[in-house]
């Protein structure tokens, strides 16, 4: 037994180490637990509020876009998604041969789902098509219970029911691309669906009309799953924008265009406000917003009569002869000239060894200020140019906003052309010809404008020398009330009204009276009447020997080497009121085929009279639809 | 006090053992019990679908267990000892063979009722087998070191096997577990110095045989935040939970970190930091106590035990049990490495929960026999 107990005592006095132990080891437990739990206890929350909690945007909804009568052109529509949750629906390949039962899915969007579907998550919804009809929405809704982990889904969309007539002036709105994101550091830019201006209006008034993010506090899981919603901030919608735009003459004008390319400028003499803009052909902003493919994005591109480009501003042209009020004007304006002093022409006239043309081969004979408006004799205004000198054209010219922008709320605005001497030295290294005068007093030449910078020419005209500038953007509603904007006055340019008086009354026997270039697009109806100026653009060189021979008629030559036509009128003839500037690209002669362009669109404004109609406001007023 | 020979027929009558239970203990083991299907409510978001239902079962079927096995003879156990652990043995070589033909990493044998492991098998019976072997070693012998090369060999073969599962923890803890019931038996400190010596020495060895995942896990240890999203994840997580759950806790069923599924198999493995969480420090602590109050219940059994099979039965239960608590309580703070150990009559699992109990059953068995005087070599007079 001596062996036993011995055993046993060593067997205790080691048990008792081991007992010894274990507490040892469970204190060192809750010591660390104790660090844990109690020292560091605060940083731990902190991390595990990281960890669930997150912060979404909440995208606010988008201005609307409106006329000046308050229809709208821009709104938010709800877009119905088809989206499908793999992890609910199983067998994804069977699922989505389900759905193309009930509604079309194209190749591309199946194989993008399954790519998708192998990257993400199992409980990220994809989306399978987006812009569901009303018909494909009840489809997939009624076969609903067979469908599991699909489901419609509501979005937001751009919608431009006028797109086709009003893209050039609302634009479009895009995805967010890298050099946007260059410009802001709105966090909104970084949502994947978000969609900003791409052009147009949308573009230009994108600050405005984009308003302020909300936010949501979510919880989530492991995983990204959101379990609930914590807490919430409103954000501000977008503002509403009422453009100045009559959209029923917009419709007229596009329409009145067919199948000509060129540009169309319509506004109010008085206020500058812009009734309508076109820039033919046009093309669906739609595309744009539901996403372009690229057979259509390379017809677009590839289109000869360049639909992409917004030609009324940013469409550069030889004024031709419209310019001469202007030349008529430095005349008066330098006292160099009677309006009643004439010149004779017969076909041509010579300066050193150059003989420069009139447009009539055997001459107008005698020709004052009126009659050489009139008539558009060149040989007249040759013999201003070479009296007046290039310097004050160039003068008068800027005086009438050519030359420089005109800061129209409407992005790509191109400057046009004014040459002077310093800018012959400069740009081209030689000093200026005297010829080069003579070519620029009928609007030929270096000279460049846009129909804008016409349309606004001949405004300036109407309303006796007020320097209006146009602009396009109305009235900007926040949460339903008008924002009270600044209303610029425009001053008086200082020039003598009697002279524009004479200048009127040549523009007004260019229309009215039977030897005007464009008496056979005159407006019959005594109150409507209208007073215009013609003008036709050589595209290329006329040589001498076809001027010996006869000049090759514009219809025989192809369509790229017809001649611009160009017309700019205002009418009523008392108290003018509306002004347009029509330029049709190689259409051929300004009074033939841009005059009655002109004439149709002068006798619908004065018929609508959008002028004299109160804007309607009330449209803005009504509730926001939730997008 | 009789002295009863356990060579007798009589032996001591089943009433008179279950008066001799400590139900002390017992109450011990419910109350753990009780907290972890608690825990497991919680973590099925308050029901008791799928792991609370069934944990009740295997905690019912386990208590069962435990009191039938405390009244068995403790003789039984003693000559029943290396059949035992034959047969945990066998059965641990034939998974090897079942998943070797498997080709993947098998680690249980399907009873249709119940997934046998056999490596929680090999726990209880390595025990029974080292108590045994040392039960026979007379003063004189435990001395020299021959007596150790057989529970050296029975130590080292089935912990090679568990490692080859592969399963680091259980294997770890039947290498310590082993060590200590050496160490209760008497051999000398040096000794013990030269095999932790030799231990350290193997571990570059021992590296090679690690698993990829297993040595990722050891080395995120060291540097969890290195790797936050990856395999540090469980540890960072771990403490994230644990560390919010503040004094107090964030209460029952509140725990935010656990219920987001931040954290990993809140279950079984991380349910002490689940509990961190929602019943804070002062809640964990208590658990701990609970722990620690059978760990030292069963020093004081096996001390009082009058044969030495018991003593050393008593104290290799005990001791495993507290290292069982200790690696999964240690892991989940991040004091060391993850090694996939669940938490002692709170994690969820039938297959651990009744090998625990079978193990808790052979420890109230060696007190309420502690009276039994057992010859060294059993049948004749000592």
């Amino acid at each position: 037994m001596r062996g036993e107990t011995g055993r046993a005592n060593l067997f205790t006095r080691r048990a008792i180490i081991v007992g010894g132990a274990q507490a040892l080891l469970t204190a060192g437990l809750a010591g660390r637990l104790y660090q844990l739990q109690v020292v560091d206890s605060e940083r731990y929350q902190v991390l595990a509020d990281e960890n669930r909690i997150n912060m979404q945007l909440l995208p606010p909804a988008r201005g609307r876009i409106f006329d000046r009568f308050g229809q709208v052109l821009a709104e938010n529509r709800l877009n119905y998604r088809l989206i499908v949750v793999p992890e609910a629906a199983l067998d994804l390949n069977r699922a989505l041969d389900e759905i193309a039962a009930l509604v079309p899915i194209e190749d591309h969007d199946r194989e993008r789902v399954l790519r998708e579907a192998r990257r993400k998550q199992q409980f990220v919804p994809i989306t399978v098509r987006e812009n569901l009809t009303w018909d494909e929405v009840s489809q997939i809704e009624v076969n609903a219970p067979d469908l599991p982990g699909v489901m419609i889904d509501v979005g937001s969309r751009r919608l431009y029911a006028f797109g086709r007539d009003t893209v050039h002036i609302v634009g479009y709105v895009g995805a967010v691309n890298e050099s946007d994101l260059e410009l802001t550091d709105d966090p909104l830019l970084t949502l994947p669906d978000f969609r900003i201006g791409k052009n147009g209006a949308e573009k230009v008034l994108e600050s405005s009309l984009r308003g302020e993010a909300g936010s949501r506090q979510v919880e989530v899981n492991a995983y990204g799953r959101v379990i609930r919603e914590l807490n919430r901030r409103t954000g501000r919608p977008g503002d509403d924008h009422m453009l100045t735009i009559d959209l029923g003459l917009q419709q007229y004008v596009a329409a009145r265009f067919g199948e000509e390319s060129g540009s169309a400028v319509v506004l109010d003499v008085h206020s500058g406000e812009i009734l309508a803009l076109a820039s033919m052909p046009s093309y669906d902003p739609n595309l744009f917003t539901s996403g372009i493919s690229q057979r259509q994005w390379r017809e677009l591109i590839s289109h000869p009569r360049f639909p992409l480009s917004n030609k009324s501003i940013n469409g550069q042209y030889s004024p031709g002869s419209t310019f001469k009020m202007i030349v008529a004007l430095v005349a008066l304006e330098s006292g160099e000239l009677s309006p009643h002093h004439s010149f004779f022409c017969n076909g041509s006239l010579k300066l050193g060894k150059r003989r420069f043309r009139c447009w009539r081969r055997y001459g107008h004979g005698h020709v004052s200020m009126v009659k050489g408006l009139m008539e558009s004799c060149d040989v007249y205004f040759y013999e201003v140019a070479k009296r007046v000198g290039i310097d004050r054209i160039a003068a008068m010219s800027e005086r009438f906003g050519f030359g420089s922008k005109l800061d129209i709320e409407l992005p790509g605005e191109k400057p046009g052309l004014v040459p002077t001497r310093e800018w012959k030295l400069a740009m081209i290294g030689e000093p200026w010809q005297g010829g080069e005068t003579l070519v620029v007093g009928i609007g030929q030449g270096y000279l460049l404008t846009t129909p804008l910078q016409l349309a606004v020419m001949v405004a300036r005209i109407a309303n006796g020398g007020i320097a209006v500038k146009p602009r396009i953007l109305a009235e900007i509603i926040r949460d339903g009330q008008p924002i009270p904007q600044e209303r610029n006055t425009f001053a008086p340019m200082g020039i003598s009204p009697g002279h524009f008086d004479i200048v009127r009354e040549g523009m007004l026997k260019v229309v009215n009276d039977p030897k005007g270039t464009a008496y056979r697009a005159r407006i019959e109806e005594p109150a409507l009447a209208m007073a215009g100026k013609t003008g036709s653009v050589q595209v290329r060189r006329i040589s001498e020997r076809e001027h010996r021979t006869g000049v090759v008629k514009n219809e025989d030559r192809p369509w790229e080497e017809r001649d611009h036509a160009l017309f700019v009128a205002y009418a009523p003839l008392e108290r003018p009121r509306y002004g347009v500037a029509v330029v049709v690209e190689h259409g051929g002669s300004g009074g033939s085929v841009a005059a009655p362009i002109a004439r149709d669109i002068l006798r619908e404004v004065q018929r609508r009279d959008p002028s004299a109609r109160a804007r309607n406001l009330e449209a803005l007023i009504r509730p926001r639809e939730t997008a | 006090m009789a002295q009863l020979d356990i060579g007798s027929r009589q032996g001591i009558r089943i009433a008179e053992r279950l008066l001799r239970l400590d139900w002390f203990l017992v109450v011990l083991v419910c109350t753990i019990g009780a907290v972890g299907i608690g825990m497991l409510i919680s973590a099925s978001g308050g029901s008791t679908e799928p792991w609370a239902s069934r944990q009740m079962v295997w905690f019912g079927a386990g208590l069962l267990l435990m009191i039938a096995v405390a009244t068995v003879d403790i003789g039984f156990w003693l000559r029943a000892a290396y059949t035992i652990y034959g047969l945990a043995f066998a059965l641990l070589v034939g998974v090897e063979l079942l998943g070797a033909a498997g080709k993947g990493a098998q680690r249980w044998i399907d009873l249709g009722v119940i997934q046998l492991q056999p490596s929680e098998l090999m726990k209880i019976a390595l025990i029974l087998a080292l108590a045994r072997y040392f039960h026979g070693v007379p003063l004189e012998g435990i001395g020299r070191i021959r007596t150790y090369l057989p529970p050296l060999l029975m130590i080292l073969a089935p912990a090679a096997l568990i490692l080859r599962q592969p399963d680091l923890g259980t294997a770890l803890l039947l290498a310590l577990g082993g060590g200590i019931m050496l160490f209760l038996a008497g051999i000398k400190a040096w000794k013990i110095g030269i095999a932790v010596v030799l231990a350290l020495g193997s571990g570059p060895v021992v590296w090679q045989f690690l698993h990829e995942y297993q040595k990722a896990r050891i080395l995120t240890f060291f540097n969890p935040e290195a790797d936050p999203l990856g395999a540090g994840y469980h540890i960072l997580q771990s403490k994230i939970a644990l560390g919010s759950g503040g004094l107090f806790g964030k209460g029952y069923l509140q725990g935010t970190q656990s219920h987001l599924n931040f954290l990993p198999e809140k279950q079984t493995d991380f349910i002490f930091t689940m509990m961190a969480e929602e019943l804070g420090f002062f809640g964990v602590a208590g658990v701990l106590l609970l722990y620690l109050g059978i760990a030292t219940y069963g020093v004081v059994i096996s001390a009082r035990s009058n044969n030495h099979f018991g003593r050393l039965l008593g104290m290799g239960i005990t001791v495993t049990f507290f290292f069982h608590v200790f690696f999964n309580v240690a892991m989940v703070i991040g004091l060391i490495p993850i090694v996939g150990l669940p938490l002692p009559l709170i994690s969820y699992g039938g297959s651990a929960m009744l090998s625990l109990m079978l193990g808790l059953g052979l420890l109230l068995c060696v007190g309420v026999h502690r009276d039994v005087i057992i010859t060294r070599r059993p049948g004749s007079a000592g």
